[in-house]
């Protein structure tokens, strides 16, 4: 495969693992939201938490992945991005810090006090994640300050509460929206009686919300920012530097792709469309449906930040040069080549082990049942 | 700039995340697998009590496998948070091993982990057991494509640098997959991990022996640990010889240092058992060496050398003088890259090129380095004498310990006397904590050993860090301690409470300190989905 093709696939690959990462982690996330709100005792919080005490951590994987694919797809990315963002990440990595211990260690002391920490716990880890990773996306689509010096050192020049600016914090809403939406469905599925009564309200809540707020951002994207354009030839099947071209930011540049590309429109269409079925399922009681619904719309919404910026993946507004994009921030052709052969191997082996294991484990969590296996489950 | 002190700060964060996670790592390779063998030992038994024995040491396993998780996140945020420039340097190579290990191994290892401990009512005995298998499986694989990924670290092999992309690419996968010191190391780190979480069980089955109580139970667990861990002790052993012959092959360096071998000596070399390394003068103050033994470790020869530190040092001088003409011709290839007369100057010296980059800890412009300045990268290249010594001899001997403690206990596991040897039974008890000292002293050799390099001999370690100011670095340093101190207490609490409380915490009603039936729930509640 020519190195200019394999770096459109991996462009298409890091965004397969990123909506993975939104519909499975995101689920068990969007629990962690709707924990404290939708048992209102003991007993109906373990059997929220228990809907996906045996997935979590299979599901955390799926970040885990994400995150390494981006280290060895696009090495200049995890760079800068992950440097640059330093206090939006440690915020995150701490934040997630409350999931594996919250899950397992919640419910191994009878005391209500430590449980409910751990409870709340499971909130922020549920909750921050999302809302960070969407700040870092309505930058991304800004544009962030960083520039590469001669050997390619990045340094990032910004601080971290101009991250907190009002656009990319209607992102994190938008985000933390799409997850709480989709752990409200999954739970609808799962769940019975007073707790499946409140994940329903949940659900067309934060279906509604993200609804509105996506929009709010495709109008805001359309009309309020200034999108970016390489502005000398590219050789799509080059060696990656980044500082070989130039760039200019342009008004509405980041609807061009829309223009150029006719299935591109598609993309924030099926965001809108799923948003709205997931909407109507949810309130028609078909939670399986709302929740495959819901799925369709992280695809669409995460589909749509990328084919927005396509082919940039991170900007920068204080040295546009410096931008990263698809062709310049990638790995060599022997790596993302290899890289794609694990992926192709081990994708399908993940989905089938998976899908077995929730096959296993599926049916709904009563808290008759978490009575009755006090010991056993979280 | 990249000042000294960001570089020890960021070094210091990464080596404290990183022994704090491998607090974690060693006991869930190894009880993994003791898991394996009491449910294999189940499921043709048929015997219930090492069904309960597997659900015991899981409850045990699951406490101690969340902190594993928790902080190996850490460890991935980090290489892109601290080490910017490390991660844009060896992405290439370094980014795939981490990806595959996710795929094939985490994934593994997280998703059978969740039916291992929710799949007892959903899944037959045989189906249960391929679970416990698996995660096992996935976990030790998990291991394996770390330490592909550390074993690159200490001896970079199938890679070669481009000075368009200024950076490390990947040659040669397979010569990264089977480099020598990666496999090496992958023994020895599994059996260290199952050393660890033998000596676990063996101690806590000793106190329940030594308390009087669940005796059954307590039996049946000791003799497995026993089993498991002496062949353990014994490869680790066996490996560990492996790992240094690697070493002596691939970083000749760290093994000067690891032996305080100031001076090159003729073949086959003596050990050192116990010296007083003397920095400043580059001599042992006190010494006492054991004839010919590291010689046969080292190189398997008998009249193979072994480079002494002093030699070392005078070699690492001509190639840091080579690799100065190697970075000031890749400087001239940055500004232009059809630069003919630089690209020669470049491929003759550019074996050298980690070399030339360790003046940059002291000058922009390495081509102004001075004799002293030269010097000064010189001594840089050899890592502190006295901790390696040390460290290396504390962990060696912990090792021996070990293959005594287990070979003891080995032996009345099966004249089935080990009861009635209380000083045994306490050794065990007392003994847990070792383990994890040795294989953080182990870490220490394996990472210590190689400064001043991130890569050896192609990355240093002051240019591998992100540009950041040291208050960044302060601050989230200040942050893993606060979290990481909260979660050590928690975990020590509920570790220490469920083995005292012991099987009692199964509900099952059989065991120490439990109503016959009634106060418990009964064993096989309704089997309600969930």
């Amino acid at each position: 495969m020519d190195y200019e093709t394999l770096k459109l696939v991996w462009w298409l690959l890091i965004g397969v693992l990123l909506v993975g990462f939104a519909i499975m982690d995101g689920h068990d996330m969007g629990m962690g939201v709707l924990l404290p709100f939708v048992g209102r005792n003991d007993l109906e919080r373990r059997a929220v938490i228990n809907t996906v005490a045996p997935h979590w951590d299979g599901n955390q994987v799926w970040f885990i992945t994400a995150g390494g694919a981006i280290f060895a797809a696009w090495p200049m990315v995890y760079a800068t991005a992950f440097s640059g963002f330093y206090w939006a990440m440690m915020a995150a990595l701490w934040a997630l810090f409350f999931r594996p211990v919250g899950f397992d260690y919640r419910s191994k002391i009878q005391n209500p006090t430590w449980r409910s920490t751990w409870d709340w716990g499971l909130f922020i880890g549920g909750a921050v994640p999302p809302i960070i990773f969407g700040v870092a996306f309505g930058n991304l689509l800004q544009g962030v300050p960083f520039h590469f010096d001669d050997i390619l050192m990045s340094t990032y020049s910004g601080s971290f509460w101009q991250l907190l600016n009002p656009f990319a914090l209607l992102a994190g809403v938008v985000s933390l929206g799409m997850i709480t939406f989709q752990g409200a469905n999954y739970l609808m599925m799962r769940t019975e009686g007073d707790i499946y009564r409140r994940t329903h309200t949940a659900s067309l809540i934060f279906g509604a919300l993200t609804f509105v707020t996506f929009a709010l951002a495709g109008w805001w994207v359309a009309k309020g920012i200034d999108g970016y354009v390489i502005t000398s030839a590219i050789d799509p099947n080059g060696l990656p530097d980044p500082l070989a071209k130039t760039v200019a930011t342009a008004a509405g540049a980041w609807m061009t792709n829309y223009h150029t590309y006719v299935w591109a429109k598609w993309v924030p269409i099926a965001a809108f469309a799923a948003l709205a079925a997931g909407i109507l399922f949810a309130r028609l009681d078909k939670a399986g449906l709302a929740f495959w619904s819901s799925s369709v719309a992280c695809a669409g919404i995460i589909g749509t930040a990328g084919v927005s910026m396509f082919p940039f993946v991170m900007p920068s507004s204080s040295d546009p040069r410096s931008s990263l994009t698809v062709y310049d921030a990638v790995s060599s052709h022997l790596t993302l080549g290899l890289m794609l052969g694990a992926t192709v191997i081990f994708m399908p082996l993940i989905i089938f082990y998976t899908s077995w294991a929730y096959k296993v484990m599926w049916g709904k969590v009563t808290t008759d049942y978490i009575a009755a296996n006090d010991k056993s489950v979280y | 700039m990249l000042t000294e002190e960001l570089v020890d700060l960021s070094r210091l964060q990464f080596a404290a995340t990183a022994l704090y996670h491998f607090l974690f790592v060693p006991l869930t390779l190894g009880l993994a697998f003791i898991l394996v063998i009491m449910e294999l030992t189940y499921v043709i038994t048929d015997r219930p009590i090492y069904k309960d024995m597997v659900r015991f040491w899981g409850k045990l396993f699951g406490i101690n496998f969340a902190l594993g998780v928790t902080t190996g996140i850490t460890m991935e945020f980090q290489f892109g948070t601290n080490w910017a420039y490390y991660s844009h340097y060896v992405g290439d190579i370094f980014g795939a091993p981490l990806a595959i290990e996710g795929l094939m191994a985490f994934f593994l290892e997280s998703t059978f982990i969740g039916l291992f401990f929710f799949g007892w009512d959903r899944l037959n005995k045989w189906k249960h057991f391929m679970v416990t298998v698996l995660m096992a499986v996935g976990s030790n694989l998990s291991a394996l494509w770390i330490l592909i990924a550390n074993g690159w670290m200490q001896d970079p092999v199938g890679a070669t640098f481009s000075f368009v992309t200024m950076r490390m690419e990947m040659s040669d996968f397979w010569a990264i997959v089977f480099n020598p010191t990666a496999q090496a190391k992958f023994v020895h780190t599994v059996s260290a991990g199952y050393v660890t979480a033998s000596l676990f069980v063996l101690g806590i089955s000793s106190y329940y022996l030594l308390k009087g109580r669940d005796l059954d139970f307590a039996r049946r667990s000791f003799r497995i640990a026993a089993g498991f861990g002496f062949a353990s002790a014994l490869s680790v052993i066996v490996l560990g010889d492996e790992s240094g012959y690697t070493v002596s092959e691939s970083q000749k360096t760290k093994m000067a240092a690891i032996e305080a071998m100031w001076e090159t000596e003729p073949a086959p070399a003596a050990f050192t058992v116990f010296a007083v390394p003397n920095e400043k003068a580059e001599r042992n103050d006190y010494q006492l060496q054991i004839p010919y033994a590291l010689g046969l470790i080292g190189t398997r020869s008998l009249t193979k050398t072994m480079p002494g530190i002093k030699e070392i040092k005078e070699r690492n001088r001509a190639r840091i003088e080579n690799g100065i003409q190697a970075v000031v011709a890749l400087e001239q290839l940055r500004r232009n890259h059809d630069d003919k007369v630089a690209l020669a100057q470049f491929d003759a010296h550019k074996a050298d090129l980690g070399f030339g980059l360790l003046l940059k800890k002291y000058l922009v412009d390495v081509s102004q380095a001075t004799p002293e300045i030269i010097q000064q990268a010189v001594d840089d290249t050899i890592p502190r004498v006295a901790p390696l010594f040390w460290s290396f001899r504390f962990m060696v001997a912990l090792g021996f310990l070990f293959l005594v403690l287990f070979t003891l206990a080995l032996f009345y596991s099966v004249k089935g006397t080990f009861i009635e040897k209380k000083w045994l039974l306490r050794w065990a008890l007392w003994f847990i904590p070792m383990p994890w000292i040795a294989a953080e002293l182990g870490w220490v050799v394996a990472e210590y050993g190689r400064q001043p390099w991130t890569i050896y001999g192609v990355l240093p370690t002051h240019i591998s860090v992100s540009n950041l100011t040291p208050a960044n670095i302060y601050g989230s340093l200040a942050g893993f301690i606060g979290f990481y101190t909260v979660l050590l207490i928690v975990e020590m609490y509920l570790m220490t409470k469920y083995a005292r409380q012991g099987p009692a915490s199964l509900g099952t009603g059989k065991y120490h300190n439990e109503k016959a039936a009634g106060g418990a729930l009964p064993a096989g509640a309704p089997a309600h989905r969930i």
